[in-house]
């Protein structure tokens, strides 16, 4: 299926080729920077490009590129969430994925690249049966390597590539027994100019850290499962017990994982945490523009708006910003004509606010539309659709773990159109 | 110099290699990997690297195997040194070992080791470790695109394979299945429902390919279920009633889904809900080619879900929405929003949703829709701003009611300052008006009048074509646009020019007078122009408008030539022909075949033969539910270790009765006496046909062969199974002394040749059952018996129409409002079954119900038996099958013979003494 992986980085350089079948030599990536140059933005190559013999299906993340090659027909997603899952384990083994990381760990990347597939075809990509294939790199493990000469590669296999659980390995054991969950919801909106929404959502996830010894069998409730219209879950999820109970119930990984991502039925109303008061103004045969913006605090439930970063793609024939903010530092970069405003927390009693003007190009005529308002912001210990977990049970092992659960918002994909 | 450096740099490794330390060579492998992670040769090495292929660090060893599967095909001589390491490690007790021995050798890709890969694949392919066999199918694949010639002996292999029962196997055969025999799909037949029901638990990788194939396999094995539903308009509920009312008049056979296809819906169903973005698209594919139209709906949530993922996910869905809902915009209507765009979307994901907006659009949200679309057509992003621009256009052909809103927006942009946005209103313009040219003389007049300030060139070409057709229409202006473009016509671009010879010649027919000596002029211009494509169209409209001695008959047509009535364009999407290709794959994505493509084909007319699929006896026969429950399993929990274990080991028939046991045992279904047949020494004898336990009722007359000698028995016994019996029985007092609280059921294993102790049990006395369930199970629902109900329940009595039989008590209802009449039992009894049947109820009047009692010989199988309840005018096939406890009797036994029974069973391999409760 997958016949060969290129990484390319930002400035258009393979640094890395693997091939799981024969050799496919490297200038077949020039078609993938035909398409690189063609396109304005690097988001902006298209994810599946034919060639006359091959077929090139490249993900973007981290600012690398990676390129499959394939030869024949396969579903195109197939490749794209393999791709992506390889940039998670990078992740996962290296903290960080970036050409740095991976240049340093060429050889346990290789490693990991050839148990991931076999002839192209993906063999082992569940990140802990890797880790007892391959052993993720720490500075004290080289170290004890290098003097006793012993390997990162396991001798025997994985556990779990056999069992029925395969997520987890057998024999953990901590001494402090510990499952924390996260609930993060995340808000995507549109609003318009004059304040009202035209469309809202909201997604979330549960994310969680589990470090238990044994095989713990857990189960968790929400005080509002009906809330959750769309969900999609861990492979550890028994789901027929969702179906009939709306219970989750599951043998956790060992580590960190996302349990479930769901999404809030969109019959329920959305709280729209902040409002903008903006004013932004071009006038025709004038170098000048005004730009006021302002920020509040809407339906919070209380809690504060915390972590707020305001930004904009001010129009090109901007060619400077000159604004004062109330609170918090702006950039604005001249070149790609971003502003960037750090607000901080929101104050309800001073609203923070960035006034002041945008110079034009002379000559230049009024830009037609004006620029939309991205804006991230964190609200810590809630829930914005409301769903509360209402118990965490264990079965299957006799301690008492500590237990923890942690809500937060966040703003997805939130813009205000001006 | 740098050639020099790399030289050195390759000794340096060589020395490396071949020092004695573990950790030098370590070191030179992780340096030569690292070169070949960057694209460098480094094929002089291999003869060193080479010979740590047996090393025993197994690092080292590891890096070795990607060095040689790298550099193998260009060194095949020296890479066969390495075989014999290889077939060795095959036989490695460590099952990680023999896998990734596999693995090397079959990545090596030289030809002259075939024959040695395929016997270590067809040695795998049984190997113990389900990990091993994996191995061994992904080796399939790796050898068949090395030497297509072993294609037979693959397939071999593979039919073997895919009859794993293993869910690590499952996913790797059948892309192996896949790659090398797409088309035998009569391998999948015997599969397919194992294939089905494993489907969740194999890794997710595995399900994507297996769902592929199986939706493929479905296309070729059922009927439509999609007939009925072509009256089924989405959203009319008006129509649904009217084909109802046809329905029952005219189709007399109405759709039934086939029980197989039915288990490939259900079994995916909850793959929906993957995190795996390519399951889900798989199984929406699934429903969107096999699934009758009214269940596609389910699948809509989860596409929507999958646009949260990441850019290139949101792409290729967003292609497969675009594809659906050109065909089903009901599925997507509701989600409309969710298809809005962002101004920080990717471009093509922009032009997408744009797509599929405008596929969705219809008369009631075309108004949000097209105030959605006023934001885009500002954006900066010029491209998708002119995207928006055709989108309108669409809207505008497709629903007749905004079609005037939209071309007065339209003609509100021509005075935009983005050059792009105007030309892209005008060319939109065009095709807007060509549908009604009349009423907008207006809008032609505007345009001409933005003519002199519009420069690109697509968009002036348009308004040029435009006043020549519609020179009737504006009479006083097409001249003076002529006129203008006279003067510039050299230093136009070459579309531009041709539209203009195209109006001077259109209004040289129309309105000569005025413009003869113009028309001359441009034609005498485009005479000497250097582009030969406007030399050629000059000299041909010459020649067709101005009439002179030379020219034919043609001219006399020139009018209707150029002034024809021309067929307004129809705008339609790009994704119009696009659900040719199957969803979700890379075809469909390029709209292009790609190699390999599988096509999907149409569904049969006729469903081909079901029985194919029919493995081992997993249902009654003639069970109308495929898939139902165990019967009787929420009743009879307290048997059921049991009577599971009986099940799951696909019990073959028991009969001890050697009288009738050749007649039933024919008439048992086929895949029985499959399972049977097996058996290679067996005779016709009465126990011959179980290798497996056998079990029999306490007060049975045992027809004992003496075995020919006791020593063939024995050695017998050894090399394969000990004939068995399983004698079960119920023992009060056993009960009694174990405290146990109801029943102890114990269950005796006993060596068939020995003889004696039956006489002894013969003589044991049955007592009266302590527990008796009262309820009753269904045997025929009141809606299949058209009024007729029918329950039964067993009642644990001897029975009192035969020693071998078991009582049932039958309570028979009429829930119809006429009496049914003549109530009985069929002659002819369908599985040969001994049955007492009832005597003939007479009548049964409305409402009323009887109880009658009979007794059916089960042979003392769990087999179900199988007959027709009838009625004075209809036949129902009905059948009941037993649960193993419901067979047996219970008997009375001191605890001293308990004891001694228990010895005798300590002589065979198993004892399986059950206190149940």
């Amino acid at each position: 299926m997958i016949h060969s992986l290129f990484l390319v980085n930002a400035s258009g350089d393979i640094f890395l080729e693997k091939h799981w079948k024969s050799v496919v030599s490297r200038s077949v990536c020039d078609y993938f920077f035909e398409a690189l140059e063609r396109a304005t933005e690097p988001e902006n190559v298209p994810p599946v490009i034919p060639t006359p013999h091959h077929f090139l299906i490249n993900v973007l993340r981290h600012r690398i590129y990676f390129v499959a090659v394939i030869q024949s027909e396969v579903p195109p997603l197939f490749v794209i969430e393999f791709l992506h899952r390889v940039v998670d384990t990078f992740q996962d083994y290296f903290g960080v994925c970036s050409e740095a990381a991976i240049k340093d760990n060429v050889v346990v990347v290789y490693e990991l690249l050839e148990e991931m597939l076999d002839n192209g075809f993906p063999l082992a990509t569940e990140s802990n049966i890797l880790k007892e294939l391959i052993k993720p790199p720490t500075i004290l493990r080289t170290v004890v390597n290098t003097i006793t000469g012993s390997t990162n590669v396991g001798e025997q296999l994985p556990t779990g590539q056999l069992s029925v659980v395969p997520w987890r390995r057998t024999g953990v054991k901590y001494t402090n027994n510990e499952a924390y969950f996260d609930v993060v919801e995340e808000i995507d909106a549109i609003i318009d100019k004059s304040g009202s929404t035209i469309t809202a959502e909201i997604q979330g996830v549960i994310d969680a850290c589990v470090k238990l010894t044994g095989m713990p069998d857990l189960t968790l409730s929400f005080m509002n499962p009906r809330l959750l219209d769309d969900v999609s879950f861990h492979p550890c999820v028994r789901f027929k017990r969702w179906e009939a109970e709306r219970i989750l119930s599951f043998i956790p990984p060992d580590g960190n994982f996302r349990l479930l991502s769901y999404h809030v039925s969109s019959q329920n109303l959305v709280a729209i945490p902040v409002y903008v008061k903006h004013n932004i103004s071009f006038r025709e045969g004038s170098s000048q523009g005004r730009f006021e913006l302002t920020l509040g605090p809407k339906q919070t439930m209380g809690k504060a708006v915390e972590s707020v970063l305001v930004s904009s793609q001010l129009p090109r024939g901007v060619l400077n910003a000159n604004l004062s903010p109330s609170q918090g530092t702006y950039t604005f970069d001249p070149v790609t004509k971003l502003l960037s405003w750090d607000v901080g927390k929101i104050n309800p009693q001073k609203l923070p606010s960035l006034k002041g003007s945008v110079s034009l190009q002379t000559g230049a005529s009024k830009p037609d539309e004006n620029p939309t308002i991205n804006i991230q912001f964190k609200i810590q210990q809630l829930a914005i659709s409301g769903l509360k977990v209402n118990r965490l049970d264990m079965y299957g092992e006799k301690y008492k773990p500590f237990k923890g659960i942690k809500y937060m918002t966040k703003a997805g994909k939130f813009q205000v159109r001006t | 110099m740098l050639n020099h450096c790399f030289l050195c740099r390759n000794e340096d490794l060589k020395e490396m290699l071949e020092s004695s330390k573990e950790s030098l060579k370590l070191e030179a492998m992780k340096r030569i990997v690292g070169l070949i992670a960057k694209g460098k040769n480094a094929s002089e090495l291999f003869p060193a690297v080479v010979k740590n292929v047996a090393s025993k660090n197994i690092e080292l060893k590891k890096l070795v195997y990607v060095y040689l599967v790298r550099y193998a095909e260009e060194q095949q001589d020296l890479a066969l040194l390495s075989i014999s390491t290889f077939q060795r490690a095959l036989k490695d007790p460590n099952q990680l070992i023999r896998a990734s021995a596999l693995r090397v050798l079959s990545s090596i890709r030289v030809p002259i080791i075939v024959p040695i890969m395929m016997l270590s694949i067809k040695e795998a392919s049984t190997d113990l470790s389900p990990y091993v066999r994996k191995t061994a199918a992904h080796a399939i694949q790796k050898l068949y695109s090395l030497d297509p010639d072993q294609k037979e002996h693959l397939i071999e292999v593979i039919e073997k394979l895919l009859k794993d029962k293993s869910t690590l196997v499952a996913g790797s055969v059948v892309m192996a299945f896949e790659e090398v025999c797409p088309d035998r799909i009569d391998l999948i037949h015997k599969n397919y429902r194992k294939l089905c029901n494993l489907l969740v638990d194999v890794e997710e990788w595995g399900q994507v390919v297996i769902i592929h194939m199986l939706t493929r396999y479905a296309r070729t094995q059922f009927v439509s279920p999609w007939r009925e539903d072509a009256v089924f308009d989405e959203n009319s509920e008006k129509a649904f009633y009217d084909s109802e009312e046809e329905r029952r008049v005219d189709q007399s056979k109405p759709y039934i889904m086939d029980p197989d296809h039915r288990l490939l819906l259900r079994n995916t169903k909850p793959l929906l809900q993957s995190r795996n973005t390519a399951v889900v698209m798989a199984v929406s594919q699934l429903y969107w080619h096999l699934a009758p139209k009214h269940e596609l709906s389910i699948i809509t949530k989860s596409l929507v879900r999958l646009l949260r993922s990441h850019r290139e996910v949101q792409y290729i869905v967003l292609q497969n929405i675009a594809t659906m809902s050109i065909q089903r915009k009901g599925m997507f209507e509701p989600f409309m929003k969710s298809f809005y765009v962002r101004s920080t979307d990717a471009t093509h994901i922009k032009t997408l949703k744009l797509e599929i907006l405008t596929n969705l659009a219809n008369e009631a949200n075309i108004s949000t829709i097209l105030r959605e679309f006023q934001t885009y057509v500002k954006s900066q992003d010029k491209a998708f701003a002119a995207a928006t621009i055709q989108a309108i256009g669409r809207c505008a052909t497709n629903i007749s009611e905004v079609t005037d809103t939209c071309l007065n927006g339209l003609v509100l942009l021509l005075s935009n300052r983005d050059e792009t946005v105007v030309a892209e209103s005008v060319v939109v313009i065009k095709k807007l008006l060509q549908t009604q040219p009349s009423q907008h003389s207006d809008i032609i007049k505007h345009m001409a009048k933005l003519f002199d300030n519009i420069t690109v060139s697509m968009a002036r070409a348009s308004i040029l074509w435009l006043m020549g057709e519609y020179c009737e229409h504006v009479p006083k202006i097409a001249p003076d646009v002529l006129r203008k473009m006279a003067k510039t016509f050299t230093s136009e671009e070459d579309i531009v020019k041709l539209q203009t010879v195209n109006l001077a010649a259109k209004l040289y027919l129309t309105n000569s007078k005025q413009t003869k000596l113009l028309t001359q002029y441009i034609l005498n211009l485009g005479k000497y122009d250097q582009s030969y494509d406007i030399r050629d169209r000059t000299r041909f409209i010459r020649q067709l408008i101005v009439p002179n001695e030379k020219s034919g008959a043609l001219s006399k047509y020139a009018r209707r030539i150029l002034m024809a009535p021309k067929p307004a364009p129809v705008l339609q999407s790009a994704f119009k022909d696009r659900d040719r290709f199957q969803l979700g794959t890379l075809s469909h994505s390029l709209n292009s075949q790609a190699n390999g493509y599988l096509e999907l084909s149409d569904w049969p007319a006729v469903a081909p033969d079901q029985s194919v699929r029919i493995v081992e006896v997993v249902e009654p026969a003639g069970a109308p539910v495929f898939g139902k429950s165990k019967p009787g399993k929420s009743d009879e929990k307290f048997y059921s270790d049991s009577e599971e274990e009986e099940e799951e080991e696909e019990e073959g028939s028991s009969s001890e009765d050697s009288s009738s046991s050749s007649s039933s045992e024919e008439s048992e279904s086929e895949s029985e006496s499959e399972e049977n047949s097996d058996d290679s020494n067996k005779s016709s004898s009465s126990q011959s046909d179980s290798e497996k336990k056998k079990k029999t009722l306490k007060n049975k007359k045992l027809q004992q062969q003496k075995p020919d000698s006791k020593d063939r028995y024995w050695s017998h016994a050894v090399t394969k199974f000990f004939l068995m019996h399983i004698v079960l029985s119920f023992s009060n007092q056993f009960v009694a002394n174990c405290r146990c609280s109801l029943l102890c059921l114990y269950v005796f294993l006993v060596c068939q040749f020995d003889t004696v102790s039956w006489h002894v049990r013969v003589s044991l006395q049955a007592s009266s059952p302590v527990f008796v369930p009262e309820t009753s199970r269904e045997l025929l629902h009141r809606m299949t018996g058209k009024g007729l109900s029918a329950q039964y329940r067993f009642t644990r009595q001897p029975c009192i129409y035969g020693n071998s039989m078991v009582s049932l008590q039958l309570t028979l209802s009429n829930s119809s409002d006429q009496a049914l009449e003549n109530i009985h039992i069929s002659e002819k009894s369908s599985t040969g079954r001994d049955i007492h049947r009832f005597n003939a109820s007479g009548g049964l009047r409305p409402q009323a119900s009887v109880t009658v009692s009979m007794g059916v010989d089960f042979n003392d199988s769990t087999q179900a038996a199988n007959f027709q309840l009838c009625t004075k005018e209809d036949e129902f096939s009905v059948s009941i099958q037993p649960a193993v406890g419901e067979l047996l009797l219970p008997i009375t036994m001191s605890e001293a013979d308990f004891t001694k029974e228990q010895t005798i069973l300590s002589l065979c391999s198993e004892i399986v003494v059950f206190p149940l409760n």
